[in-house]
């Protein structure tokens, strides 16, 4: 048997997206605001897809020179040697600590690039109206969102390298350029995941009958 | 104990009415309507159709969070004045506080980077654990006022921004690298860090924000006219009570 999905939104009912009151909207233009906690409600987070491709987009152009430009520079003796994300990988792998080479790789390489590509195939699926993998789909949301903050460890090893390592004339470590602009990948994503509205995946679904497992 | 609930009727005609023991909710993932039966204590209940935990029926909602926000403040504190990590070259000494880190990158002239770093490492957390403290006093004694609601949206706005965790790795990972060129002591600030990073999710594991919007004082107190009111649906409405 198949049945209609019943979700709140067809319903004529609303969510609240604070504190999670199912409350009947006073028109579908403009549902009200909710009498619990006071916010105002929106079956639909409001400009989620537009929001979260702008994100996406801005979040992709700081992603080049995050990579091409240098997060730290090392002075010893008066010379200056420059490192970019993948040299301190690099600098990691060749000293001898191998696992944390792999965990600064996943960190600050991988997870931004696979958190901006999840997130371009979530948008362009829910915009051809997809209804293939749903449960897949919000998982890979969750994902997203969850492991969105480790990318800041890059960040905060180039902060704290810099603050320890001020011996001149003998050895000191400046900031690169780059450093801002990995800082700016990382919020941006973030924002883009917080911005996107995993309700939008299960609109296109009309009919499947909810499984009870 | 999991189990799935059951799904909603197809229509909203026979909708069952709310009594004290169900609570009819929409699943925030996907927003299919449910009833979710009333739950021992420790039962989650998730949702029927994407599998999103929807209640979590929590033991003690507010007396165990606010033991740990309240060991949570102290580490934090000590955590930001205590040194992190020491280091001495042929005679020379160093060491950095998280603001003294975030200071240096100011100094350097990456004050938009230092400008993140304070504030994922230290108004964050900071911010997260004093409003999660007042939310919990507060709700010891329901009613709780309304700005209980507010301070509780600001908890919610800052924990993915309080990178705690995130930080402690970093600082292990710098700590390393230095070690290559110069000696490194731990210092007492960065096992507060790391004390603190098992802190924060003990509180949001043990955290219950349903228990709390239970007992705010509802937003519209009635006095609205009755075309434009907003009406609750499933929850049993405190402002409809004799």
């Amino acid at each position: 048997m198949t049945t209609t999905t019943l979700t709140a939104a067809r319903a004529g009912l609303v969510s609240c997206g604070t504190c999670g009151l199912l409350a009947q909207q006073v028109s579908r233009a403009a549902p009200g605001h909710c009498p619990r906690c006071g916010a105002r409600l929106a079956s639909r987070r409001r400009g989620s897809l537009e929001t979260t491709w702008a994100l996406v987009i801005a979040a992709a152009i700081c992603y080049i020179p995050a990579n091409l430009l240098p997060v730290l520079g090392t002075t010893t003796l008066g010379s200056t040697a420059y490192d970019t994300i993948m040299g301190g990988v690099v600098f990691l792998y060749t000293s001898g600590s191998w696992p944390l080479a792999l965990i600064v790789l996943i960190a600050s390489v991988m997870v931004p690039l696979g958190k901006l590509l999840a997130l371009v195939y979530l948008l362009i699926t829910v915009q051809r109206g997809s209804i293939a993998g749903n449960r897949e789909r919000t998982r890979l949301y969750h994902l997203v969102e969850f492991i969105g903050r480790w990318s800041m460890l890059d960040v905060f090893v180039d902060t704290f390298t810099v603050a320890l390592v001020q011996l001149s004339p003998l050895m000191s470590v400046q900031p690169g350029a780059g450093v801002v602009f990995f800082a700016a990948v990382v919020v941006l994503t973030m924002i883009a995941a917080a911005s996107f509205d995993p309700r939008l995946i299960w609109d296109a679904d009309t009919t499947t009958e909810p499984d009870v497992a | 104990m999991t189990g799935s609930v059951p799904t909603g009727p197809s229509g909203i005609d026979n909708w069952p009415e709310s009594t004290g023991n169900t609570e009819t909710l929409a699943c925030p993932d996907c927003d299919l309507l449910q009833v979710v039966p009333e739950l021992p204590p420790g039962a989650k209940a998730g949702c029927a159709r994407c599998g999103r935990t929807l209640v979590t029926q929590m033991a003690d909602p507010i007396e165990r969070p606010l033991a740990l926000s309240i060991a949570a403040l102290l580490v934090l504190i000590l955590a930001n004045t205590a040194p992190l990590m020491g280091l001495s070259v042929v005679g020379q000494q160093a060491d950095t506080t998280i603001v003294g880190g975030s200071w240096e990158m100011w100094r350097q002239g990456q004050e938009l980077t230092a400008v993140v770093v304070a504030f994922c490492a230290v108004f964050a957390p900071a911010a997260y654990l004093l409003c999660t403290l007042a939310v919990l006093l507060a709700a010891r004694r329901p009613p709780a006022p309304r700005w209980v609601g507010e301070l509780l949206r600001w908890a919610e706005a800052m924990q993915p921004w309080s990178m705690v965790e995130v930080m402690m790795l970093g600082i292990l990972v710098a700590l390393i690298k230095i070690a290559e060129l110069a000696t490194v002591e731990p210092d007492v600030g960065m096992y507060a860090v790391g004390v603190l990073m098992l802190l924060i999710p003990a509180i949001q594991s043990s955290f219950d924000p349903e228990a709390i919007w239970q007992r705010v004082t509802w937003a519209d107190d009635g006095s609205l006219p009755a075309d434009g009111a907003v009406q609750a649906v499933g929850t049993p409405d405190p402002r409809s009570a004799p």
